[in-house]
């Protein structure tokens, strides 16, 4: 029995290894490092580059501000229809992001339920930039606010009391406590939410379209480019594989240090 | 002046206490694990908050139930020594021991010079750079104690400070805090389970017993007149409780609803209490015959040698009341004392000391 399962794992992990590394494998071995580069600096591909940077660390950035102060709702107090807003916050990870961009349409496109209220203050969402990040925001926020979560409702009670009792107010505390304590959570959320945000493809090109230069991020690029010219769609995906696992491996190694003290306080200092 | 009356309920936990604290002096509050020695201390730093009740400070009133004033713990001037000690992981000595001074908008300087005062006071000076995980237990504990000083609160609350410290640094620190503690201009209330430490440290002494204060007064007053057979076995004596009475053929009785014990002197009325210390009860194997009026049958419970060497033994008797006797080694061999031997235990009513 035992041999059996033995080898039923070692199948199964054989085979998977294929299925996730082989097309690793062939992306990075189709084209020489020299033609990457060549093709890297094409500039239909540095304008995706610039604007995909530009919209993931904007939106990152809208998700973090955002998504804080509801993580910090959802981690520290009890409410009603709190139930509903965990839902609602989750649900973007399984919608499909087509579907994200056609709600994103009826919500904020011009004849959508605010796009009235949008357009008297002179705000068009639809096929620009702003779209792009307003698209990338709502499929990232659930990264960022899970983890965050997950972090501040991880900070021991006994330390936020110490503080009230050292004359710190409750702003004070979660500054200068419960951030620092669960900051390896926020920046892993917050890396994880820029990924997804730096990969978006189905709720840009349906909410915003793909102009390049305006609307056209890099993977919008690398659709595009596939139907024109392989070499083109390969360098930039590798690109965009090496900046995936530059984000896994930070979210991994780079907490280590500042989780150190964390998983200290988890524990409690004896 | 701390004067606190507070009633809580949790479950089904039941609190209600009033309590008065002096200025300058510590006030032990003991008592076992769960009888609300904890809850007392969190409701006054603020950390909870009481159903019904009151808590002023001097002029201050920190609580007051009828007139909806509850006043948040960072706001209330007082410091707070967790069990624990709870120090902050991610900061070291130096930015714990300012914490407090730099959340309430105390400058930077002034800060500077209250922190290594405080700091030099507690002797972790040469530790302020380091984090909690880098320091000793003991270590710890000072650094807990400089943090809540440093604010110079008029009420001090320890959470037994000493209760996380291995057996060797305990004693040594319990020297150094009755020192400590003894500069203090503040109400001071430390909260521990230790008889020991309640004695050593207590101008006052408070005796909890699920949720109710059985007794409160000072370290005299508690040994010489322990009122609840708990205080009674803090300080190792034997306590009967009971009503006087009178026989013809004998002399006064205190009459407990266990027994009645033949006492000396001239009999009241009411409520009496009697002790009687371990070492003037004597055991027998045999129904004894001598001058001793009281004389108890019944197992021996428990056979414990006292510290430190051991050569005094605590003898725990099932008799009606329950009995301690304190005998010599010598005596537990030469009768062959064993847990489950009946024995007679036997005092004179010489021997027993009896107040209202």
């Amino acid at each position: 029995m035992t041999r059996v399962f033995q080898i039923a794992a070692a199948v199964g992990l054989l085979l998977l290894v294929i299925l996730l590394a082989l097309p690793l494998a062939g992306l990075v071995t189709r084209i020489p490092l020299a033609t990457l580069i060549a093709r890297l600096r094409e500039p239909v591909v540095l304008d995706a580059l610039r604007l995909s940077l530009l919209t993931s660390l904007a939106s990152t950035g809208l998700v973090v501000a955002l998504g804080l102060p509801v993580a910090h709702s959802l981690a520290s107090r009890q409410f009603p229809g709190k139930r509903l807003i965990e839902l609602l916050v989750d649900l973007p990870m399984v919608l499909p992001p087509t579907v994200a961009g056609v709600a994103l349409l009826t919500a904020f496109g011009r004849a959508g339920l605010a796009g009235g209220v949008l357009h008297a203050i002179g705000v068009s969402l639809p096929f620009s930039t702003l779209g792009v990040v307003v698209a990338q925001a709502f499929v990232a926020a659930p990264f960022f606010i899970r983890a965050t979560r997950a972090g501040l409702s991880a900070v021991d009670q006994r330390y936020l009391d110490t503080a009230a009792t050292l004359r710190s107010p409750p702003p004070h505390t979660f500054l200068r406590v419960m951030l620092p304590l669960a900051l390896p959570s926020l920046l892993a959320g917050a890396a994880m939410s820029w990924a997804r945000a730096l990969g978006e493809f189905g709720a840009t090109i349906t909410f915003a379209g793909n102009m390049p230069g305006v609307t056209q991020t890099m993977p919008l690029a690398v659709y595009i480019a596939l139907q024109s010219d392989l070499d083109a769609a390969i360098a930039l995906s590798v690109l965009l594989l090496a900046v995936s696992v530059a984000i896994l491996l930070a979210v991994r190694l780079v907490p280590l240090g500042l989780a150190l003290p964390v998983a200290h306080a988890r524990r409690g200092p004896r | 002046m701390l004067v606190a009356d507070l009633a809580e309920r949790r479950g089904s936990f039941d609190l209600a206490v009033e309590l008065t604290a002096p200025a300058g002096a510590t006030t032990v509050i003991v008592g076992e694990s769960g009888a609300g020695k904890t809850s007392i201390l969190r409701l006054l730093a603020g950390l909870d908050h009481p159903d019904r009740g009151s808590i002023r400070l001097d002029a201050d009133v920190y609580v007051d139930t009828s007139a909806r004033v509850r006043v948040p713990a960072w706001h209330r001037d007082v410091g707070y020594v967790a069990q624990d000690f709870s120090l902050f992981p991610h900061l070291t000595v130096l930015e714990n021991v300012s914490f407090g001074l730099r959340a309430s908008g105390v400058s930077r300087g002034e800060t500077m010079a209250r922190v290594a005062e405080v700091l030099r006071r507690t002797g972790v000076a040469d530790l302020s750079g380091r984090l909690p995980s880098q320091l000793s237990g003991g270590q710890q504990q000072r650094a807990a104690i400089a943090r809540a000083l440093v604010l110079r609160p008029r009420l001090l609350l320890l959470d037994e400070p000493l209760s996380a410290l291995d057996v060797q640094t305990r004693r040594q620190l319990r020297g150094e805090l009755r020192a400590l503690l003894r500069e203090l201009p503040c109400v001071t209330v430390y909260v521990t389970h230790s008889p020991l430490e309640a004695l050593f440290l207590g101008d006052r002494i408070v005796v909890v017993e699920s949720g109710r204060i059985s007794q409160a007064g000072s370290r005299e007053e508690l040994l010489r007149r322990p009122r609840s057979r708990y205080v009674a076995e803090l300080i190792g004596t034997n306590l009967f409780v009971g009503r006087w009475a009178t026989l013809v053929s004998r002399g006064p009785e205190v009459k407990t609803p266990e027994g009645a014990v033949e006492v000396t002197g001239s009999s009241g009325e009411g409520t009496v209490f009697a002790t009687v210390s371990p070492r003037e009860i004597t055991l027998y194997r045999d129904a004894p015959a001598g001058s001793a009026q009281n004389v108890f049958s019944g197992p021996v419970t428990e056979i414990a040698p006292e510290p430190p060497a051991g050569e005094r033994v605590r003898v725990v008797l099932g008799t009606q009341p329950p009995l301690v006797s304190e005998v010599t080694e010598a005596a537990v061999a030469s009768l062959g004392l064993t847990e489950g031997a009946v024995v007679y235990a036997a005092f004179k009513a010489t021997g027993v000391r009896t107040y209202s």
